[in-house]
């Protein structure tokens, strides 16, 4: 069908983005905030991570005031729609601003990121998160293109029971277990990495090193 | 017996005498009797239905259940100004619940206020509305109670500043402000207008919110109309033309407002929207139009005169009206229009909208600052939503904002200050 336009009508509005117009506020056009500051990127994150979120916000394990105060009052079936929408979001990502660290410290990231750390029993975040970093669908997030405030205070409010998964909560036991600099030099490391021209998350079958009640489905 | 002695008898004696009035008026039963009131749902034969039925029209579950918890588990924080009161596990355990209580120990707290071992239960439980409510009906949502999982979860205490802490003193509030009395039916109205009235008045507990209170909490009886404080939200009156009042409106906008949470003029956010979305949506047809027509027949007041605004010279009005001129155009104007016309059907018009205009500004300003969608309801499953502001915006820039939309377009409300916006930011959002 083509599409009429009219100048001279008021265009009604009336699409699924402009019920999303809300989450444009912290999350950026598109769901591509700017690349400092606080708020992640929901563009193209897999929509199962999405909703999980969405209802960890409704339900109280994850915090934030505004986050629930969006959620709290729609169906199921909305939340859902609106997970799937940002997931199909593909937008190029900005080059990432390199976060300062000192030589020890970014290799200590890297290392996690890619080996872990089995004295500590930490499993690498590739080993879930993917070889690419950009997440494995439908439930893992992509780590890249994320602020290192955001990634970094993910990884504390595990380490301090502010933010849970369903359980059994396999990032919380992980991140409990790092060390006190490992926040800072993983988060740093990964906030310094470039985006891969092609950033969605494949759909991957993989065996993850713990339980995770989010991999089970709902 | 000296002179002195005799006064001091006489003041003893007055002093019992007054505490003993106090006692009786505060802790008196109700011995009046039983009224014939409406009967809510009266087709559902099965007790458990109707009292399921009747717990959805009061809303229980909503005050009852934290977030993520288990339902009428209680432990919600009902925020006031007194402090903070947590509300009870309403499930039938025998430990935390209510499971030992009789169903008389029920109809003495709804109609009653009081606890089964007599103390008397503060008045944020709505107590004060639902002695309004018939024994048959409480007696319904007794059983639905006593038939929902079990929870063993321990109440929390209140956090109460003091004097409001000390739970003794409730005797004296109920002395003043509390008299036990169930729904009287008007004979002057007919059914439908008594069924309206006795679900408003009673188990929709509608004035908890929408009526004033006064320095102790108790509803004023007021002859203005004013309305409520609920979680930093302002619940018009419902009596006023220029807040919520609905005599000038159809009885099929009301009943979409409370079924959908919408209608052509206005949208439902904050407290109001959470009614909307665990309550009003599931009630029947016949019970949401007797709630309009009783709620269109409440007679007009005259709202408070405004407080005097902010002075200003000339020239300051003039910059601050350019500024928020400017940041409409640059932020509403796409959704909302030129001319706060609103674009169906994601946005409503701001141009003759009281909950605009309504002299308290808070929910205007709120709603710039948190934003939010409407209840996500059966009538309207993907509700639009308004982005929040209070990220990008200064408390000046937001009160020239609102200044801006509260005198464009023929609107005409009193100015508010920066220092409005700012007291209205952070906290708990509902």
């Amino acid at each position: 069908m083509a599409a009429g336009v009219h100048a001279a009508e008021i265009v009604p509005l009336d699409d699924f983005a402009q019920r999303m117009q809300p989450c444009a506020a912290c999350h950026g056009k598109e769901g591509r905030p700017a690349t400092e500051g606080y708020s992640p990127r929901i563009a193209g994150k897999p929509a199962g991570y999405l909703y999980e979120q969405l209802l960890n916000f409704r339900d109280g394990r994850r915090v934030s005031p505004m986050m629930s105060y969006m959620v709290d009052r729609q169906s199921e079936a909305y939340l859902r729609r609106m997970a799937e929408f940002f997931a199909q979001q593909e937008f190029p990502y900005a080059t990432p601003r390199v976060v300062r660290r000192d030589a020890a410290s970014m290799a200590r990231g890297e290392q996690l990121v890619r080996k872990g750390d089995a004295a500590h029993s930490i499993p690498a975040c590739m080993t879930c998160h993917g070889q690419q970093l950009t997440g494995i669908a439908p439930a893992v997030p992509g780590l890249l293109g994320l602020p290192q405030y955001y990634l970094a205070a993910q990884l504390n409010s595990w380490r301090q029971g502010l933010r849970h998964a369903r359980a059994p909560d396999c990032m919380a036991e992980i991140a409990q277990a790092l060390q006190p600099d490992d926040v800072d030099a993983v988060s740093a490391w990964l906030a310094s990495q470039p985006v891969p021209r092609d950033a969605r998350a494949p759909l991957q079958r993989f065996d993850a090193p713990l339980r995770c009640g989010s991999l089970e489905p709902r | 017996m000296t002179k002195a002695l005799r006064v001091a008898m006489v003041a003893l004696l007055l002093l019992i005498g007054g505490v003993t009035l106090v006692a009786w008026l505060g802790l008196r039963s109700d011995r009046s009797e039983e009224s014939i009131a409406p009967v809510i749902a009266s087709d559902l034969q099965d007790h458990l239905a109707r009292g399921r039925y009747l717990a959805l029209a009061g809303n229980c579950r909503g005050c009852h259940t934290e977030r993520g918890g288990a339902d009428y588990a209680g432990g919600r924080v009902i925020a006031t100004s007194f402090g903070e009161f947590r509300t009870p596990n309403l499930t039938p355990d025998a430990e935390t619940g209510i499971g030992r209580w009789s169903e008389n120990d029920f109809w003495r707290a709804m109609h009653e206020g009081k606890r089964p071992d007599n103390t008397p239960l503060y008045p944020a439980f709505p107590y004060t509305h639902y002695t309004k409510i018939s024994r048959a009906d409480v007696a319904a949502l007794y059983a639905y109670l006593q038939s929902v999982p079990e929870v063993n979860k321990r109440n929390l205490a209140h956090s109460l500043q003091f004097p409001y802490d000390q739970r003794w003193l409730l005797v004296a509030w109920r002395a003043l402000f509390f008299r036990p009395g169930a729904y009287q039916m008007v004979a002057t109205q007919d059914e439908r207008w008594n069924r309206g009235a006795y679900l408003v008045q009673g188990l929709g507990h509608c004035g908890a919110c929408h009526d004033a209170r006064n320095a102790l909490g108790a509803i004023r009886r007021q002859t203005d109309a004013a309305g409520g404080v609920i979680h930093n939200w302002y619940a018009p009156a419902l009596n006023a033309a220029a807040e919520a009042g609905v005599a000038a409106g159809s009885e099929d906008q009301v009943i979409a407002l409370l079924r959908t949470g919408l209608n052509e003029k206005a949208v439902t956010l904050g407290p109001m929207a959470e009614v909307v979305y665990n309550s009003l949506q599931h009630l029947r047809d016949e019970d949401l139009r007797a709630m309009a027509v009783y709620l269109r027949s409440l007679k007009a007041q005259a709202s408070p005169p405004p407080a005097a605004a902010p002075r200003q010279s000339a020239e300051t009005r003039m910059v601050a009206n350019a500024r928020g001129a400017r940041d409409y155009a640059d932020h509403c104007a796409g959704c909302h229009g030129q001319q706060g016309e609103g674009r169906v059907p994601a946005t409503r018009a701001l141009a003759g909208n009281r909950d605009v205009t309504m002299t308290p500004a808070m929910n205007v300003i709120r709603i710039v600052l948190q934003g939010g969608y409407a209840p996500g309801t059966v009538g309207n499953p993907q509700p639009f939503g308004m982005p929040p502001f209070g990220g990008t915006l200064s408390d000046e820039r937001i009160a020239d904002l609102v200044n801006y939309i509260r005198s464009a377009w023929g609107n005409d409300a009193p100015a508010v200050a920066g220092h409005e916006v700012a007291r209205q930011r952070g906290g708990v959002l509902w």
